[in-house]
Formats: C-alpha cells, sequence, structure tokens
C-alpha cells in the first residue's frame, strides 16, 4: 500500500517533465543501485520521505551527493559534474514532494469540514492541533497527490502506511490488546492502543497475533460526504505544506 | 613502541599460557583440532562456519550474555567475521582499518589504518571489509583502493603492500583474503563497474604475485566464444567473496559475479562464461580445472559469490566427495566436487524466473521474466534468495542451514553505455518491501535438499548463520536481534537485541575452556558467554 502510494507520487512528480527523464536517467545509473528506482529504498534507505535526515536543504542535499556521509555506507559521487549534481538534487526532492496544482475544491469549505462534520481533528495532528491516533497531517499536501488523498478517504484502509497496521493480539493468559503496530521485529512486536498506551509484546507469549491487512481505525467518508465535500476536503489536505 | 608491544605479548602470555605464534596452513587445515581458535573466514577450508564447542548448549543458552563490546569509529556497517588466535581476536573495521583485540576484554592491542584517498571507488557496494587472513606470524588484509597488506600479527607494522588493481576503474576489495599452503588467494569487487574479473594467488612472504586466473576468458581462450566482440574486456565476473579449499584435491573453490552490464544483456548475448559461476582452480598453477554456471545470460544480478561448503556424503548409496551452494537466484545445488558433475538442484525459497533446473543443471527460464522498461516483478529480488552472508554446515545433524530472503523484485531495464570508472548497470529494482517481503533462517536436508524447518524474520536478512555442536544455530536480523535456534527444529532459544542491523556473520572461540559466541551489529562487535 505504502509502496503504491510511493509509486504514485514519483509519476506524479515526473510525468511528462523532459529535464527530469534527464535527471531520472542519472539517478537511475548511480544512485538506483542501492535506493532502488524511483528512490523507493532497498539496500539503501528510501529517498521517497518528506524529510531526508542528513540533508536539510539543497545545499546540504548536494554535499551529501558529492561528499557521501560519514560513518554509513552512502559513498561520495565525486565523479559527478555541478550539473548533475543539481539535477539529482531536485529529482530527489520530487521523489518526496508533490506539486501544488489547482484542484476543483474549495480548501476553507474543506477546513470547515475537517474541524466540523468530519471530526478528523480527534485522531489527525496539523500544525500541533489534534489527536495522535493517526498519522500527523501538518504537511500531508507535500508528501501526498490529490488522487492518494482523495483514495484515503474513500477507502482508508488501502492506504495504512507500515506503521499504523492495524493488529490484534490475544496473550496466553487472555488478555486482548487492539492497536496499531508502531515497531516490530522476529521477537517482539510494539503496539500503541487507541488511548495512546505503548504495549510491549514477546510473540512466544501470544496465542493469537493477527495483522489486519485493508482495515484501519479510520471510517471511510465515501457515503458521508458528497463528491462536493470529498473534493473541498482533498483540497484542504492539499493546501497543508508548511512544517509547523 | 617495541617496549610497549612486547609488554603487552608477555602480560598476554601470563594470563593465557603459552603462545603458538606460528599459524601454519597446517594448522588452518586441522581446524577441528583446536576449536578454541577461529582461524579462517569461515571457521574451516572446507567453509562450514561451524563450531566444534559444545559448552553453550540448548539447556543454558537463554543465560547467555554480553561478555564486552568493541565500538569502532564510525565508517559504516561492521562486517567483518573475526579471525581469533592465541588469545587475540583480528578484524577489520571499514572503510580501511586492521584491529588486534584483547579476547578476554576487547581492549585494543593494536591497530593499522590504510586511509581512503578522497576519489576512492565503491561501485555498487557499500564501503566495508568482510574479514581477513592469519598465515605464519602475519595477517592479511585487502583494500576497498585494491591494496594487499601483509601486516605484523604482532605489531600492525607493514611487511608488505601490493597494488593488484586500478580502483580508478572501480577495482576493489570487500572479501577476506584466503591463506593456504604458500599461497594468499585473492578476489576482487566491481562487477558493477565493468570491470574484468580474476582471482590472484601471492607469496606470503613477499607479495609476488604467483598466478592470476580470469574470470572472464579472452581471445582464443575456452568461453571467450560466449562473448560477443569486445564485451569480454568488460565483462564482470568479480570474486568478491572469500571461497573454500580442498587440500586433499588441492582445488580452490570460488564463485563469481554478474556479468557486467547487470540487468541489459542486449548488447553480451550467450552465456557470458564465467559470469554468475563455480570456478575449480588448481591451487599451485591458477589452472581451472571445471566450471559449473549457475545463471548463464544473467540479467537480474544474480551473481554466484555465495559460499560454496564441501561436505561428504553418502548420494543414491555412493560416498561422494560434494560442494554445495545455496545460490543467489533461489537454488541448492549439489555438484561432484573433484568433476564438477551437476549431482542436484531444488528451490530453496519462491522464485517465479525458472520452470525448474535440467539434467545437466542448466535453469529452463521463463517467458517475461527479464527486466523491461515498464518493470517486470520477479522472485527473489536483485539481492537473491541468499547473498554474501554465511550458510553453516554441522556434520552433526548433516543439515545447511541458510539465512533466506523472501523477497521480489520489480525489474527495469535502462540503455548503458560502458564509460571507465562509471557504474555500468543498464538498470536496477524496485524491490517489495515492509509486509511484502520477509526472511527465514531454513534447514536444507544436504543430499535432497529438503527443507527440515524453517524459522521466519520479519524481514529479508543480511546476516549469516553459525550452527554448534551444542545443538544451535545463530542467527542475526535487520532489526538488531542476534538470536539461537535449536539446530533439530528451529525453535527460538535465545535472543538479544544489538540495537543496530546485524550485517555479519557470527563466529565461536573459546578462552580457558569457556565458550565464547561474537557478532557484529551497527557499528559494534559483540561478544557473548555464560
Amino acid at each position: 500500500m505504502f509502496r503504491l502510494a510511493a509509486i504514485t507520487i514519483a509519476l506524479l512528480s515526473t510525468a511528462g517533465l523532459a529535464p527530469a527523464q534527464t535527471a531520472k536517467a542519472i539517478f537511475d545509473a548511480h544512485c538506483a543501485r542501492c535506493h532502488g528506482i524511483g528512490g523507493t529504498g532497498g539496500e539503501g534507505p528510501s529517498l521517497a520521505v518528506p524529510v531526508l535526515r542528513h540533508a536539510a536543504d539543497d545545499e546540504a542535499l548536494a554535499s551529501v551527493i558529492e561528499n557521501g556521509i560519514d560513518a554509513t555506507d552512502m559513498p561520495g559521487n565525486w565523479m559527478l559534474g555541478a550539473n548533475e549534481i543539481e539535477q539529482l538534487v531536485q529529482y530527489v526532492r520530487s521523489l518526496s514532494r508533490v506539486e501544488a496544482r489547482p484542484l476543483p475544491g474549495d480548501a476553507k469549505r474543506g477546513k470547515a469540514l475537517y474541524e466540523g462534520r468530519g471530526a478528523c481533528s480527534v485522531c489527525h495532528m496539523v500544525a500541533g492541533d489534534g489527536g495522535a491516533i493517526g498519522p500527523d497531517l501538518s504537511i500531508v499536501g507535500l508528501t501526498r497527490g490529490a488522487e492518494y488523498l482523495r483514495a484515503s478517504l474513500v477507502s482508508p484502509g488501502e492506504t495504512v502506511a507500515d506503521r499504523y497496521v492495524m493488529v490484534r493480539a490475544v496473550t496466553k493468559d487472555g488478555r486482548e490488546i487492539d492497536g496499531v503496530r508502531v515497531n516490530e521485529d522476529s521477537f517482539t512486536v510494539q503496539v500503541r492502543d487507541v488511548a495512546g498506551r505503548f504495549h510491549s509484546l514477546d510473540k512466544r507469549s501470544l496465542s493469537v497475533f493477527e495483522k489486519q491487512r485493508g482495515e484501519s481505525l479510520m471510517r471511510s467518508y465515501g457515503s458521508d460526504l458528497s463528491a462536493a465535500e470529498l473534493d473541498d476536503l482533498v483540497a484542504y489536505l492539499a493546501s497543508l505544506r508548511e512544517e509547523p | 613502541m617495541r617496549t610497549v608491544a612486547v609488554g603487552i605479548v608477555i602480560t598476554f602470555m601470563l594470563a593465557a599460557g603459552p603462545v603458538s605464534a606460528q599459524v601454519s596452513a597446517q594448522r588452518i587445515a586441522n581446524a577441528e583440532r583446536e576449536p578454541g581458535s577461529w582461524l579462517t573466514y569461515s571457521g574451516n577450508y572446507a567453509a562450514h562456519r561451524f563450531s566444534p564447542l559444545d559448552r553453550i548448549d540448548r539447556e543454558n543458552v537463554s543465560s547467555l550474555r554480553t561478555a564486552w563490546i568493541y565500538q569502532t569509529q564510525g565508517g559504516g556497517s561492521l562486517e567483518t567475521s573475526p579471525i581469533v588466535v592465541d588469545g587475540v581476536m583480528y578484524i577489520t573495521t571499514p572503510p580501511g582499518t586492521v584491529a588486534a583485540l584483547d579476547v578476554h576484554t576487547g581492549r585494543e592491542l593494536w591497530s593499522w589504518t590504510r586511509p581512503m584517498p578522497s576519489d576512492l571507488l565503491t561501485l555498487g557496494f557499500p564501503r566495508t571489509n568482510r574479514g581477513l587472513a592469519i598465515l605464519g606470524e602475519t595477517v592479511y588484509v585487502g583494500t576497498l583502493d585494491s591494496h594487499v597488506v601483509a601486516l605484523d600479527a604482532s605489531s600492525g607494522a607493514v611487511r608488505w603492500d601490493e597494488t593488484i588493481a586500478d580502483n580508478r576503474l572501480g577495482y576493489s576489495i570487500t572479501a577476506a583474503p584466503l591463506a593456504i599452503r604458500g599461497k594468499i588467494i585473492v578476489g576482487i569487487s566491481g562487477g558493477e563497474a565493468g570491470i574484468r574479473g580474476f582471482l590472484d594467488a601471492y607469496d606470503p612472504a613477499t607479495g609476488e604475485r604467483l598466478w592470476r586466473t580470469y574470470t572472464v576468458p579472452g581471445p582464443g581462450e575456452p568461453g571467450n566464444e560466449t562473448w560477443v566482440g569486445d564485451t569480454w574486456k568488460t565483462g564482470g565476473a568479480a570474486t568478491w567473496l572469500t571461497g573454500a579449499y580442498d587440500p586433499e584435491t588441492n582445488l580452490l573453490y570460488w564463485g563469481t559475479g554478474n556479468p557486467a552490464p547487470d540487468w541489459n544483456g542486449d548488447n553480451r548475448p550467450g552465456d557470458n562464461l564465467y559470469s554468475c559461476s563455480l570456478l575449480a582452480i588448481d591451487a599451485d598453477t591458477g589452472e581451472m580445472k571445471w566450471h559449473f554456471q549457475f545463471t548463464p545470460h544473467d540479467v537480474h544480478d544474480w551473481d554466484a559469490n555465495q559460499i560454496p561448503v564441501l561436505v561428504d556424503a553418502t548420494l543414491d548409496g555412493r560416498e561422494r566427495k560434494l560442494v554445495i551452494m545455496a545460490n543467489r537466484n533461489a537454488f541448492y545445488y549439489v555438484l561432484d566436487r573433484v568433476d564438477g558433475e551437476f549431482l542436484l538442484a531444488t528451490a530453496y525459497s519462491k522464485q517465479t524466473w525458472a520452470r525448474g533446473i535440467d539434467e545437466t543443471g542448466r535453469p529452463m527460464v521463463l517467458p517475461n521474466t527479464e527486466p523491461s522498461e515498464e518493470g517486470n516483478l520477479v522472485w527473489p529480488s536483485l539481492q537473491g534468495a541468499t547473498n554474501w552472508f554465511s550458510p553453516s554446515y554441522s556434520p552433526s545433524t548433516g543439515l545447511l542451514y541458510v539465512a533466506v530472503r523472501e523477497m521480489g523484485s520489480i525489474y527495469f531495464k535502462t540503455e548503458t553505455e560502458y564509460e571507465p570508472g562509471k557504474s555500468f548497470l543498464g538498470g536496477g529494482e524496485r524491490a517489495l518491501s515492509g509486509d511484502d517481503a520477509a526472511g527465514a533462517i531454513r534447514a536444507i536436508d544436504v543430499t535432497t535438499g529438503e527443507t527440515k524447518w524453517d524459522f521466519r524474520q520479519h524481514s529479508p536478512p543480511w546476516a549469516g548463520v553459525m550452527a554448534t555442536a551444542g545443538g544451535l544455530v545463530f542467527a542475526g536480523s535487520g532489526e538488531g536481534n542476534f538470536f539461537a535456534l535449536d539446530a533439530d527444529n528451529g525453535e527460538p532459544l535465545w535472543q538479544f537485541q544489538t540495537g543496530g542491523a546485524v550485517r555479519s556473520n557470527p563466529i565461536s572461540f573459546a578462552i580457558d575452556g569457556k565458550q565464547y559466541v561474537a557478532v557484529s551489529s551497527g557499528q559494534a562487535l559483540f561478544v557473548f558467554g555464560l
């Protein structure tokens, strides 16, 4: 699901742009071996993320590409010219950033729906206000395209990110824990319930451990909101592009 | 300096008893006779990565705890497989350091660093080093800028330093050399830069090159007809992982990597020998006695740089000398190691590229499984069903334990042209990740290829396994778990969270009869004992 989203974003951001094609070719030749075609990750981390921890701005990103990152497996690319590095910077940024574009809905009406009838802020945070059950939406307009946003309102179960997969666990002594899986390894799983409490579970102590794929804590807005209202809500979410 | 070094040696002698300063090839060949040491990359020449130590067992492994931790000074993930001998542990840390540690405490006895040049080329792989070799009173290491260096084992002083290839063309060394009688065997990396692969032998005393065997044949040599025009010159087939050795047949068994460019085979029609193959090479002369190609005309980067494991077993009622390999292409192979005869192949992991392996050992490739412009989803992924991290063979159970990556990839093909010192790839992958991928430790019956048990891992691993005479299999995970399974049934018996991804192979050794297990994870080396 997350993968599909990333692909959609990559397609949205590079479609029909000739220079981006060249940049993509440079990326494919020098970076994709570790970061994957489209920067979706592989041996190296995904670059289709809003925050690159080693590159606060474009200048820092250019330096990372040219010189590598100390104490990691990221090598320097001193063989690339300044123009190629500049193109890579733009391309890598495009992997996680959706260009702003005109949308049919009205963002103001959408904001009213978000705060009112939609009751979105019960679970989601924007600029520090709201709940923490679902993902923070402060820059969701930067990271997700309109098609993705609409799909997640209508079919929330199909756009669940890795750290929001719902799980149901029952311990061998009969205790049931429902919530989102915030982390997991081969032996343990960390679950956050709807009250925000963390549960550390040893898999060997569980009689049931189910990942509820295709399900989300969020209800569908497909029937509650009209098509025009959905447009408005999407327009509002797409306008959220500023870090708090 | 001299007095300090002597002081350390004397102190150490007091602590550990008499020191045998000479690590002869005979000693390595008889590694089973001194289970408290770990004398060569894979533990023995047969590459079993098996420890005959049994003090840590099914009953007491749950009490295993850290004895000491050694932290590196940065420089990328630690993938080294230590050597332990006569009270000293020798490790490599990236990008270019060798350290000798006191096995009792983890305190450094000496370290040597080759600073890396600013224009260092490491195309297609991390700036890592997977280990070293010891012979006589010298340790041997390859460097990322393609030097082979001999260091005095008691001080780290350089005995000799040879440049063996041109790093400006992408040649590099990450593999541990293999020390045998009278020779240091060295493999080369650079399959993503369009190098021409080779395997080298050096004189341990002088660094003089004794032979070089190219893994891509030139004009007039057998196999050159499997390349078109000059494509052999940039054909790849790197030898980037340490092989095995049989002192009886005097043959080296060494895997070779992908043909270059990796994912676009349009300009190199043919089988592209000897890429993605296992080579049996006469250790005295470098002459290739036989070869077996697992993946002819590879276009998925399924290097055969996995550990070839030498096993003697009864097959079809006959006692045979075998070489076995769980290959990156998802098939497990059994060959006769004397003449290279193909005996058996079975899929040990999900694969969607071949209908099977025919009676000659050649894959029956399915249509539409090549990389394409639009992308083609194929199992296994680019990193394969397994990779460089070691399997382990236990003579006690007769099983081969393999760390398996259950992962598919969408493979893409792009145009590419060879340029010296640049990546020569022709495509790439978009790997399935998250819950679409998983890992496993799998126990494979050596003579049938059947899976005896399977321990599922949360994600595809980058860590090798080690079985022990204590009935345990040690393994690691990308999430930082280092753990022990019951070698008979795969039941988890102990686990420890190291806090970094385990990307290395475990080893075991003993001090005064007490067994320890070592593994590196993240940028630290962990040693565990009871």
